[in-house]
């Protein structure tokens, strides 16, 4: 007994005494840990389509002509004034004084090699659309790029506002991936991959001299483990916290103060069009009627999302309210089964990627469905298998998604999308949204869209996944909303 | 002697190329494409194609086999996909994680399991004996992880003695790194010790039975002193073999627990490599484990043949 005892009281101590070595750090009012969920592979935003590298590099290392601010709008960054001639053509850009983090300063030259190496043929550039319509770059002076189109495109200046169209140094292109050059206010210090990359003051940014000096990024997948680096103040704040059940937990302590945004994930069920039965308009229509978007709000994500009746944006000035269309109406949706050639339901598969809200709503979604006889089978799927077989074989019935790209109402035009819609309609009017000359008439052209997949209920609208920012009270400055997936550190504050 | 080596030797080298056949067929057969994985779903196919061709995705299966087999001598083990650095340089920075975590808890395990153990033959059937075996039969329930996530509960959030996890690093600062290393290594200790506890009072118990024990007893030495120069010796074989063994199981706990503590290790971005279908990191972490599981047991079969030749002979 006694040795037992001497034994644990010796463990105990030795515990406190390994804890006491180091005395807790001191507050730093220049310095910040910022948590967020995944790490970016690589650093390079023009190399892959990960969002977590614009998360940490949108803004800090690198920059664009034009970036989004938090409320999705369009602002100046490396050019410092803009104006497009009469036809819309031709677009000049002056850029403001600037320099790499090399001390190399930024020249049209740059703008034009990066431009060009995004549409080259050996371009990994994610979205190579935006640069698709570029027929000629001219520099007729080292501040000024002169950029002609082929044809009118009314969404060129939000192409170039995103991460894919990063203003680089020719010189540094070798290891942007993973020592980047960029200009913006932060430069690359460190990454331990793994576990956390370091940004520090780029004293020569030409914007305000941001408030911290020294930032840490740091990678937490695991939900739970975001929680306890929450509570045990490892992490001032969590970009945008996995642990949806845990909002409440954290919203109650004192020391922390939780904001729920919206990110541009529009989560739908995508429904095989192509296949039959699922290419009967009435079988869609019933399955509308029989999936309580609210209810799937409530169980994937802790009803934290925002409902959408379309694959739309409500962040966007062209969002329509189409949620009150098709009600929850179960004795219809068997009507309509029936009146397709379905009076006892069908089976079907509904094969799930690995995101809880996928898991969680995928099983409400097929217990919803089970209502109206549609027997849907889960079958669960990790990233790269569902890439291969749901969305380049299109080999499914129904799958639970978020498509997280903003403005991607594009993907109802697309001729071989994996859920298999055609509408010339759609067609139509994506391209009226291309050559609008004014605003008017384009969002008149979104609204047409938001409708018509509406009327057509190519896929069933859940909601919009949330952001949940965590942060320790008197960080100022985080963006609520992610118009783009972006922490912008020139922003942030201790108050 | 030498013939004996030799022949572990050649069976160690057909072993571990079995097993890198078998990692490479595995992968190779598993649906998805890693190029498209890092694209995402609005990249055009030209565009995948344009990465397939930089990731040397397209050349032929045969030929991606041997050029790694010959990296795995050379150390060139290629680029990951996903990180774009080359592999070997990935797995040398996680080992200076999940090395010093497994040693630390392997230290941990032992200096526990051998003491609680031998605390309890020493007053076996009493009260002392009665706790540790209720505590082992406690350590070998309760999963790892969940002990684990206990820990960060009391210490790292409760009291704030720890971190909650993470990594610093041991440039930056050595003993933070040690700190952040301390609560992961006991969890991952706890089910270790408690087999050790109980195998060690096991054998102790026999061993204190034995007639040599009644004759140091029986030439004057105190209790404490029979057991500390005679017993425990003795004890100890059995509960070696038995921790050489356990070693595959400790190395499988450090994935679970570098994850629950968000440590850079080995395990954490075996995990990051399967989530981001990094066929090429994978198939070399794999084979790392593998090669470690059987080298270690290798060495333990080595040990067996030096220190009991009745083996060897039978063996040759």
């Amino acid at each position: 007994m006694q040795p037992a005892k001497q034994l644990a009281k010796f463990m105990f101590l030795a515990l406190g005494l390994a804890a006491s070595i180091l005395p807790a750090a001191a507050q730093n009012r220049e310095a910040l840990t910022l948590c967020q969920t995944l790490e970016p592979p690589i650093l390079d935003p023009s190399g892959g389509a990960a969002a977590a590298i614009r998360e940490v590099t949108y803004g800090n290392i690198f920059e664009g002509l034009v970036a989004y601010d938090r409320d999705g709008r369009i602002v100046p960054a490396l050019a410092r004034e803009w104006s497009a001639s009469a036809d819309g053509l031709v677009w000049q850009f002056r850029l403001r004084p600037a320099q790499f983090h090399d001390g190399s300063a930024v020249t049209a030259a740059d703008v034009k090699f990066s431009f060009e190496r995004a549409v080259a043929p050996d371009s990994k550039n994610a979205q190579k659309w935006i640069f698709e319509p570029i027929a000629a770059i001219a520099t007729p002076a080292p501040d000024l790029v002169e950029i002609t189109l082929k044809s009118f495109t009314a969404d060129f200046l939000e192409g170039l506002a995103m991460g894919d169209a990063t203003i680089f140094s020719p010189a540094s292109m070798g290891k942007a991936a993973t020592e980047p050059v960029g200009t913006g206010p932060y430069r690359f210090v460190r990454w331990q991959r793994g576990d956390r990359l370091l940004l520090e003051r780029n004293d020569s940014w030409w914007g305000p001299k941001p408030a911290l000096k020294s930032v840490t990024f740091r990678f937490i997948s695991d939900p739970q483990a975001q929680v306890s680096a929450l509570l045990a103040g490892d992490c001032d704040a969590h970009t945008n916290l996995g642990a949806h059940e845990a909002v409440a937990q954290l919203r109650a302590d004192p020391r922390l103060a939780v904001t729920i945004g919206r990110t541009e994930g529009e989560t739908i069920v995508a429904i095989n069009n192509a296949k039959p039965p699922f290419s009967d308009l009435r079988v869609r229509q019933a399955m509308a009627m029989a999936v309580d978007r609210r209810l799937v709000n409530e169980g994937a994500v802790s009803g934290l999302g925002t409902p959408i009746g379309s694959h739309f944006s409500p962040n966007h000035p062209a969002y329509l309210d189409l949620t009150a269309e098709r009600p929850v109406d179960l004795a219809r949706a068997r009507a309509l089964l029936a009146a397709a050639g379905y009076p006892n339901g069908f089976a079907a598969t509904l094969r799930l990627p690995p995101p809880a809200y996928a898991r969680r709503g995928g099983e409400i979604v097929a217990a919803m469905l089970g209502q109206i006889g549609i027997r849907a089978t889960i079958e669960p799927l990790e990233w790269p298998q569902w890439l291969e077989r749901v969305f380049r074989n299109k080999d499914f019935d129904m799958t639970i998604v978020a498509h997280v790209e903003p403005l991607d109402v594009n993907i109802y035009a697309r001729d071989s999308y994996y859920f298999g819609y055609q509408s010339p309609a759609v067609k139509e009017a994506y391209a009226r949204t291309k050559t609008a000359r004014g605003e008017v008439e384009r969002r008149e052209a979104f609204q047409k869209i938001q409708r018509q997949i509406v009327e057509d209920q190519v896929n069933l609208f859940l909601f919009m996944l949330p952001k949940i920012t965590v942060a320790r009270k008197g960080l100022a400055g985080l963006w609520p909303n992610w118009p783009v997936p972006a922490n912008p550190l020139a922003e942030l504050r201790w108050e | 002697m030498a013939l004996f080596l030799i022949k572990r030797l050649v069976g160690l080298v057909l072993t571990l190329f079995l097993a890198a056949l078998v990692i490479f067929l595995v992968l190779e057969i598993l649906p998805g494409d890693p190029a498209a994985m890092m694209m995402g779903v609005s990249a055009t196919p030209e565009t995948v194609a344009a990465l397939q061709a930089e990731l040397g995705l397209d050349r032929p299966a045969a030929t991606r086999f041997l050029d790694w087999l010959a990296g795995i001598f050379t150390g060139h083990l290629g680029l990951s996909y996903t990180y774009r650095v080359p592999v070997a340089g990935l797995i040398a920075e996680r080992l200076v994680v999940t090395v010093p975590l497994s040693l630390m808890a392997l230290a941990l395990a032992v200096t526990a399991g051998v003491t609680f153990g031998t605390l309890a033959a020493a007053n076996a059937h009493r009260r002392a004996d009665m706790i540790v075996m209720v505590l082992t039969q406690l350590g070998l329930a309760i999963p790892n992880f969940w002990f684990g996530i206990l820990l960060i509960l009391v210490f790292a959030i409760g009291w704030g003695w720890f971190p909650a996890g993470g990594f610093p690093g041991w440039a930056a600062d050595p003993l933070l790194a040690f700190r952040a290393l301390l609560l992961p290594a006991i969890a991952l200790a706890l089910p270790q010790a408690a087999s050790l506890a109980r195998i060690t009072r096991s054998t102790m118990l026999e061993t204190l039975s034995e007639d040599y024990i009644r004759t140091a007893r029986a030439k004057g030495l105190s209790r404490g002193q029979t057991i500390r120069r005679h017993a425990l010796r003795n004890a100890l074989i059995p509960v070696l073999t038995i921790l050489g063994l356990q070693f595959s199981f400790l190395l499988a706990g450090t994935i679970v627990l570098e994850n629950v503590f968000a440590l850079p290790g080995l395990g954490r971005l075996l995990i990051q490599a399967i989530g981001g279908h990094d066929l090429i990191l994978i198939k070399s972490l794999v084979l790392f484990y593998v090669a470690t599981a059987i080298l270690v047991n290798a060495m333990v079969d080595l040990a067996y043949g030096l220190a009991d030749p009745r083996l060897r002979v039978g063996r040759a």
